[in-house]
């Protein structure tokens, strides 16, 4: 992540000027995100009163016209669609990074590149769609019903692939050309310096890319909610669907009225409390190893 | 860097400006926003169009985002008109309802699956799960995949009145999706799965060629025309609200959007009129 320095640069009348529209930009946005916390917050009051947070762990399934609003299986099911994606995606991300980077000639590695950024960029809603007239029926056709757990954590894996690629491609690429020309001297193979040499200075860089991943990934709505079946109870396999907290407000917020609906929200709260832990845990992560290096 | 006051004092301008720039609007002209169901929405968007080619000086914003939000917008006065796909609930009676067609449900499979049809006691015991093959009701040896819809959606309360007393919480379910089109999409890609959507919609894409069969129910055919004359056994009301007492221009809108010369209208858009 960023640091920031004492910026040691002089100050002019124009300087000052675009500094205040900049602090200006930048306290809209941090303005922004106080108010959707703060909003979120208000709107999880009525059911955090009401319901007691308890229960939204301990009600048994998830009935809101019934007055049961155990959120349990949609928190567990947020952490097991992504656990899976990291799963499949980051061994897959990793090698490929790794081969962008030590074993591909530049020209093709340039294309590969593009080709990431390209498939970075593919709006969710489209692998989504993907996934749900190719990848489920196929599945429903081995292992019914098909949109599961599985099928869920293989579309967000291919939606999360191209950044574990980049990033693991861009930490290798920022080792030192010294300590290559160092392994090249002492004779040490691709895979030897990959492993030996590379993976150690890289290994942090790395991490916070899978940390992006993974942010990424549980915030995602439209992949789960198309693919993931839906069904709020513990999976017993990779093959049973599951709900997630973002496939669980999508599903239902244009329908829910008073405590449903706020018990809505009391999801959307914890699912940005999960985000900022995951952040938080980057932030640890890059600190730890900032101290080390 | 410091925040000076000036910096802040040009932040929240900023933010004033923007909000009243919501608020504006051109003067003699008469707007009535409607916003609630996303099954009414594109009907009355089209209802709309036609009342304000005829009534020049008239603007009606119509915009989707479920029955709650028709509610809860009526109540709070950010919409003169709300869409409902459903009745009014026993707390939501402050508010007034006025139909202005009618919708069926209707049971559909997928088209290669040879079950004709299924009387309530089959439906019942497929959707409360005790019968998990399509054995058992006369298909192939197959498990059956129980598509649903998500909890608060009008359409399952309507089919959960036909299987009352069955309470919403014992409704079976293999996949649960929000939309008509999830649905028919997902009972399209599953030669064995089962699934309950709007007739309209179903009828309309199953002569597209999606490959979906919609069944009889209780020996009705589940069609526009049986709904229409009141034949079949799951329908429900696409309602607009108000407050108990809305004005002269609501009024004039409401009386047009039920009236007889809009049923092609209705019809066009896949829903059944109301009788005269």
């Amino acid at each position: 992540m960023t640091s920031s320095v004492r910026n040691p640069l002089p100050r002019s009348s124009r300087d000052r000027r675009f500094d205040a529209v900049l602090t200006a930009a930048a306290s809209v946005s941090a303005l922004v995100l106080g108010l959707v916390v703060l909003f979120l917050m208000i709107e999880a009051l009525p059911a955090w009163r009401s319901i007691g947070a308890m229960r939204f762990l301990t009600d048994e399934g998830w009935h809101p016209t019934e007055d049961r609003f155990g959120l349990g299986p949609m928190i567990l099911g947020s952490l097991l669609v992504t656990a899976g994606a990291i799963a499949i995606a980051a061994p897959i991300g990793w090698a490929a990074g790794v081969f962008v980077q030590l074993y591909l000639p530049v020209r093709g590695a340039r294309a590969y590149r593009q080709a990431m950024a390209l498939l970075a960029g593919v709006p969710s809603v489209v692998l989504g769609l993907f996934g749900l007239l190719t990848l489920v029926p196929r599945l429903a056709a081995w292992q019914p019903p098909g949109a599961s757990w599985l099928a869920g954590s293989l579309v967000l894996a291919i939606m999360i692939l191209p950044t574990i690629v980049l990033s693991t491609d861009a930490a290798f690429g920022a080792v030192s050309p010294d300590l290559r020309r160092a392994a090249a001297a002492l004779g040490l193979g691709r895979w030897t310096f990959a492993r030996r040499v590379a993976w150690p200075v890289a290994r942090p860089a790395t991490g916070m890319g899978i940390f992006q991943a993974l942010a990424r990934a549980i915030g995602e709505t439209m992949v789960v909610l198309m693919v993931c079946g839906n069904v709020p109870k513990v999976p017993a396999s990779v093959f049973d669907p599951v709900r997630t907290l973002t496939a669980n407000i999508a599903l239902e917020m244009g329908y829910a009225t008073r405590l449903h609906r706020s018990a809505l929200f009391v999801g959307g709260l914890g699912l940005v409390l999960a985000i900022a832990g995951v952040l938080i845990a980057a932030w640890l992560l890059d600190r730890r190893s900032a101290e080390h290096a | 860097m410091s925040l000076s006051p000036r910096t802040i004092g040009a932040a929240i301008l900023l933010l004033i400006v923007a909000a009243l720039g919501c608020e504006l609007r051109d003067d003699g002209e008469t707007t009535l926003v409607l916003t609630g169901s996303s099954t009414v929405a594109p009907l009355m968007t089209e209802i709309a169009k036609r009342f304000e080619s005829e009534n020049p000086g008239w603007r009606i914003d119509v915009q989707a985002g479920g029955s709650s939000r028709g509610i809860a917008d009526v109540r709070s006065g950010l919409a003169q008109i709300g869409m409902i796909s459903r009745e009014l609930a026993p707390d939501e009676k402050d508010l007034r309802a006025w139909a202005i067609a009618r919708d069926g449900v209707a049971l559909i499979v997928h088209r290669s699956n040879p079950v004709r049809a299924l009387d309530r006691s089959q439906i019942l015991a497929i959707y409360s799960g005790r019968v998990r093959n399509w054995r058992e009701v006369g298909g192939r040896d197959a498990e059956i995949t129980v598509v649903t819809k998500a909890e608060g959606r009008a359409t399952r309360q309507v089919f959960l009145e036909y299987l009352a007393p069955l309470a919403s919480a014992e409704l079976h379910a293999d996949i649960i999706i929000g939309h008509n089109a999830q649905a028919i999409q997902t009972v399209g890609g599953n030669p064995h799965a089962i699934g309950f959507v709007s007739i309209g919609a179903a009828e309309v894409d199953a002569e597209r060629g999606t490959p979906i069969r919609l069944l009889p129910i209780d020996g009705r055919p589940a069609s526009l025309d049986a709904v229409a004359a009141g034949e079949f056994p799951l329908t429900r009301h696409l309602n607009l609200v108000t407050r108990s007492e809305p004005g002269p221009a609501i009024e004039a809108l409401i009386r047009f959007a039920r009236s007889e010369q809009l049923h092609d209208l209705i019809r066009a858009q896949s829903f059944a009129p109301l009788q005269p």
